[in-house]
């Protein structure tokens, strides 16, 4: 057996690859250098430089001008409250679909597809009257109603071909001590598939803290908003100069990236699973 | 195992799914055959918005830009996407370590842990007109002359916008990609390398066919969310400047809220659902007679 021979182009690819990850992560760094930059030394210096001290009044400035404790705690809330009852509606669903295998449930199956995969521009309008009409607009309850739906539309596809493959030598013995459907479903199906429902709930919890169109039609009000809207709407605004600007950014940045670097490990693994969507 | 009993666990799904999916999506259906600004009562037109729609500049202006966001966010980031998820487990991996891969690999993912919205608030910052750094960068390395108003000039606007959607969905594919090449068995690279098979080789004929799985969910999922593509249109150029960067989900979108055509909304909306539901089938059926 020949050894493989060290080609001189190694460090050639390297570097090529490094280039492009520097490529990839300088907008965070150059956003990152201009947030804790004084708008003097930004002034003198420019977004290239490098900051001639922490200053963190833009941010200051910037979190208290638009409340943003306040749409931390809203994004937090909704997409919480989501990623719960999605999952929790997923398990139903999949429980009966999956192990229940009712008649039909092909067809079923397809539904849940279909719901998942239907534009939201479709739905936006008749939501958005219909939330009129029931007093719903511009409250936190809406999206939290609407996105369980979207969410656990794709847990139940997802999930449902999960318990599919349920042991069932465990369901039967269960079954001949005498436990019910109900009983059988939270002490012996959920524990069991605990991994997959903790993943589905990470995926759902970020899923809605990106949404965009729906919130950005439902939360018109101060009050409600998510961070990626008040973000957005925000962007452009003239009163905003460079280093608040960059200031929003970094805040729209941070918990996102805290969120990857919480959740990483479970995420990784489970990426795979993400992909189906 | 009896199987009655089991659809009440369905019936808490059922009602919530009739009021916020199948409901509206046939309000959506009906008022698309109407003239309705939203108050009153619609008056029915047929299929007159159709008729309009069909003949209408910006209509296919919006699925042009649409085919154009399919091939940055879907076409692009999957070929590169291939080619350095191979790199990176076929040649870094083995020649540098594993640590360095998963270090470049997550270099390229960050972009996409992003909200779709705050990525376009960064790079409105990035590429502001009067303070934005990629102008001062290009003034720094002596390519001053290339610099642009890149949103705000209807020639560069769309370009650019494909350029940050490369840049937000690559790290995607690269992930997916390098997952499933971790299932490959790593005797079959080593056979092919000890017969001298070039590493272009091993690409064509080793990665690709083992991640064809992969390459189709990819390709699927990338593309209806470059249909779907809102937050950073609503976010960076607002479909300008004119109608430069106009997409289908925005141009409902104004129909709906700003011009108050409801009517008309619906049926660039429905004609958009009708393309996505069209689109995945044809994906699932193609993937399903491939395996």
């Amino acid at each position: 057996m020949r050894s493989i021979p060290v080609r001189p182009g190694r460090w050639a690819v390297l570097a090529a690859l490094v280039v492009l990850a520097v490529v990839m992560l300088a907008p965070f760094v150059i956003v990152t250098m201009n947030a804790v930059k004084s708008p003097a030394d930004y002034a003198a210096g420019g977004p290239l430089s490098l900051p001639s001290e922490l200053y963190l009044q833009g941010i200051v400035d910037f979190w208290q001008r638009v409340d943003f404790g306040r749409k931390l705690l809203n994004s937090l809330m909704i997409s919480g409250a989501v990623a719960i009852l999605a999952v929790v509606l997923s398990v139903l669903n999949a429980y009966a679909l999956g192990i229940g295998r009712v008649r039909g449930r092909l067809w079923i199956l397809v539904g849940f597809l279909l719901a998942n995969t239907l534009p939201q521009e479709a739905l936006a309008y008749p939501l958005y009257y219909l939330s009129k009409e029931v007093g719903l607009y511009d409250t936190q309850l809406a999206v939290i109603i609407i996105f369980t739906a979207i969410q656990a539309a794709f847990g139940t596809y997802l999930l449902s071909s999960v318990l599919g493959q349920f042991p069932r030598a465990i369901l039967e013995a269960a079954e001949i001590d005498g436990a019910s459907r109900w009983r059988i479903l939270w002490r012996i199906v959920v524990p069991i598939s605990r991994p997959t429902l903790a993943v589905l709930m990470i995926f759902f919890f970020i899923w809605t803290w990106n949404e965009f169109f729906l919130p950005l039609i439902f939360l018109i009000g101060n009050d409600n908003q998510t961070v990626p809207v008040a973000l957005g709407v925000l962007q452009g605004e003239r009163m905003m100069d460079a280093t608040m600007s960059s200031a929003s950014a970094l805040l729209g940045i941070i918990p996102a990236v805290a969120f990857f670097l919480i959740f990483q490990r479970t995420l990784t693994r489970g990426v795979t699973v993400g992909a189906i969507k | 195992m009896k199987r009655g009993g089991y659809r009440l666990y369905l019936l808490p799904s059922a009602v919530l799914f009739t009021a916020v999916i199948a409901v509206p999506f046939l309000m959506n259906l009906g008022t698309s055959f109407t003239k309705w600004t939203g108050v009153g009562t619609p008056e029915w037109t047929g299929l007159t918005n159709y008729t309009r729609l069909f003949a209408d500049a910006n209509f296919w202006a919006s699925f042009r830009n649409n085919v154009l966001l399919i091939v940055a966010m879907a076409i692009v980031p999957t070929l590169l996407g291939l080619v350095l998820a191979a790199a990176l487990f076929d040649y870094i991996g083995k020649k540098f370590g594993g640590r360095t891969a998963s270090v470049l690999r997550a270099a390229y993912y960050l972009p996409q842990v992003l909200p779709v919205a705050v990525a376009g608030v960064v790079w409105g910052w990035m590429l502001h007109p009067s303070y934005g750094a990629l102008n001062q960068i290009l003034d720094a390395v002596g390519l001053g002359s290339l610099g642009q108003n890149w949103l705000g000039d209807s020639d560069f606007a769309l370009a650019t916008v494909m350029a940050i959607m490369v840049w937000f969905q690559l790290g995607y594919p690269v992930v997916i990609f390098m997952a499933g090449l971790q299932r490959v068995d790593p005797a079959l690279y080593e056979a092919a390398e000890i017969d001298g098979a070039s590493w272009w080789r091993r690409f064509r004929h080793i990665t690709i066919p083992q991640v064809r799985q992969e390459i189709f969910v990819v390709l699927l999922t990338c593309t209806i969310a470059a249909l779907k593509v809102f937050g950073p249109i609503f976010v960076l150029t607002r479909g300008g400047p004119g109608k430069a960067t106009i997409v289908p989900s925005y141009f409902s979108y104004t129909n709906f809220f700003e011009k108050a055509n409801v009517g008309y909304g619906s049926a660039i909306a429905t004609v958009l659902a009708l393309i996505i539901v069209v689109v995945t089938a044809f994906f699932l059926r193609f993937q399903d007679r491939d395996s």
